[in-house]
């Protein structure tokens, strides 16, 4: 396949900001393929950090002094970025997290405080076990059932069967954008209209979009849409949770503690207005800050384009890999972002990762956190290789070396 | 490379594809199942323990080239042992593959375990390699489900 030089990023100076990426790995130059686990972080968002702590270090809110001025204010920057990079419609929409695993948390906890025996939760056989975990919680403390909306053999959600499950009894659909196992992109503006006509509440999973589509929480008709930085380029620990401002407002605290309230006696507190009432305790605020840079770092270069450069990487893979004998690529065939989930026969996923990795190529091997997705393609474990925009077709055919290494090791 | 050769040899891309000692075990009087979360491997043991002895042993269940192949080989090496040999066994296995000691000497009597050396040179792999053992462990101890975290 030729490389359409339109789509073209000038990748090598993308490459340039990450210095994790210029290493040798055994030997070989470092081709890191496991950006659906986590990116990698471009050297402005690392600078972005450590000058929040050596300039700007202080606790938000309330301080009189200069360095708690600016503290606040950057954390109060950074909720503004993430609120124009979701597109929704206030900053106070945004409440700062861990990632997504804490906001589906939240809501499995505060929006499932009101569910009651016989309502239902639909989920998708594609979720990540963040998605399906907390859920499984709120319906043992309330007497709720999860149905799940199946999907056809490749990979896509089967849209008719989802709909199929939908009635007065579901309260809540709970669902991924884009899936880690697979790649697959979900149609959330369909689910949420059926949803919606079902007076459901919507939440998206939004862990695997987030670095590779524009998102409009509006126009996808998301109630609630929730990502993490870590896989956006930016650190660990700092996630957010957008929620429609009204819908915020009804609900009930999930944590307990410090500026999550107005006014606390022994006697009872009231809590504080939305976003402060879900972020208890010191907040990460030099997490909010470099997750802020990221979010410019990607808006720069533009999500459209990114998201065009991984899918012609993801076409090349394709290509590369379909080739190799008693090779099955997992998923749908295009419309997907940024993986190539795949088995080889006679091969076990954990040492095509082992021998992939003596030559530098670092792709994931297990079940994705998604076993009942696993269970669903009859596999125990597969493959993956998921890119970012700073991989590169040389990357892409070091792993089709790699894997012939791999036939030649195990003999097959 | 010369590392990954040691890994996969002979020995246990045969025991790969060849497990020995595979399926059920009708008349188990022990059982046990082991999981390994990092990469969702799992495996049943069944066992036959007669006079505080291995009478048969059996295995089940599906995982990688290293957790296939050291379940068979360590099928193989127990089989007819007393529950302290195979304690003991184990635990120059478990030294072995860590790395912690050179274990030569040990295994004289074992040759084929041996062939599993190579996993030191792999730390994220030594809990492939020693699935089936902590399931054994399991087994012995009673029965009930065996994880690697």
């Amino acid at each position: 396949m030729v490389v359409d030089s339109e789509v073209v990023l000038d990748v090598e100076a993308f490459r340039a900001e990450f210095p994790a990426l210029r290493q040798q790995v055994r030997g070989f130059p470092l081709a890191y393929l496991d950006n659906a686990a986590t990116t990698q972080k471009p050297r402005r968002v690392l600078e972005a950090i450590s000058r929040f702590y050596e300039r700007d270090n202080a606790n938000v809110h309330r301080g009189v002094h200069e360095l708690s001025v600016r503290a606040t204010k950057l954390y109060h920057e950074a909720r503004a970025t993430v609120a124009s990079f979701l597109g929704a419609e206030r900053p106070e929409e945004i409440v700062f997290l861990r990632g997504c695993t804490e906001a589906i948390n939240l809501l499995a906890h505060s929006l499932g405080s009101r569910l009651r025996p016989g309502d239902e939760i639909v989920l998708s056989e594609l979720e990540h076990h963040s998605n399906i975990v907390p859920w499984q919680m709120a319906c043992e403390r309330t007497g709720a059932k999860i149905r799940v909306a199946p999907i056809h053999d490749d990979g896509t959600l089967d849209l008719e069967a989802y709909r199929g499950l939908l009635s007065e009894r579901t309260k809540i659909v709970s669902i991924l954008h884009v899936s880690n196992a697979l790649g697959t992109i979900n149609p959330i503006r369909e689910i949420a209209e059926a949803a919606h006509a079902a007076g459901a509440t919507v939440i998206v999973d939004g862990a695997q979009a987030a670095p590779h589509l524009p998102i409009g929480v509006r126009a996808l008709g998301a109630d609630f849409y929730a990502f993490s930085g870590h896989k956006v380029y930016g650190p660990t620990g700092i996630g957010a949770l957008y929620g429609r401002y009204e819908l915020l407002e009804e609900l009930p605290p999930f944590l307990g503690g410090g500026d999550m309230i107005a006014r606390v006696t022994f006697e009872g507190t009231t809590y504080a207005k939305p976003p402060a009432r879900f972020e208890a305790g010191t907040p990460n605020i030099s997490g909010a800050v470099g997750l802020a840079e990221a979010i410019r770092f990607v808006q720069e270069i533009g999500l459209e384009r990114i998201g065009r450069w991984e899918e012609t990487l993801t076409k090349l893979a394709h290509e590369a890999l379909g080739d190799i004998p008693g090779l099955t690529i997992h998923g749908p065939k295009d419309r997907k972002a940024g993986v190539v989930s795949f088995s080889l026969r006679g091969a076990h996923p954990h040492d095509i990762g082992t021998i992939l990795d003596t030559q530098g190529v670092a792709i994931r091997a297990g079940h994705h956190c998604a076993q009942p997705l696993m269970a669903r393609l009859g596999v125990p474990a597969t493959a993956r290789a998921s890119f970012g925009l700073y991989n590169t077709p040389e990357e892409v055919q070091a792993l089709a070396r790699g894997l012939e290494e791999v036939r030649r090791v195990l003999g097959l | 490379m010369s590392d990954l050769r040691e890994l996969y040899q002979e020995v246990i891309l045969d025991h790969n594809h060849r497990p020995r000692n595979q399926g059920e075990l009708p008349d188990a009087n022990a059982v046990a199942e082991g999981h390994n979360p990092l990469c969702g491997d799992q495996l049943t043991l069944y066992l036959k323990v007669e006079d505080g002895k291995i009478a048969d042993i059996r295995f089940q269940g599906c995982g990688c080239a290293i957790s296939t192949a050291s379940a068979s080989l360590m099928t193989e090496a127990v089989k007819g042992k007393s529950v302290d040999e195979v304690r003991e066994i184990f635990h120059r296995f478990h030294a072995l593959v860590t790395g912690e000691a050179e274990g030569q000497e040990f295994f004289d009597e074992f040759d084929s375990l041996m062939a599993l050396a190579g996993v030191k040179e792999f730390p994220v792999r030594v809990k492939c390699a020693t699935l089936a053992w902590h399931t054994l462990q399991q087994a012995l101890e009673g029965g009930g489900v065996a994880s690697t975290e």
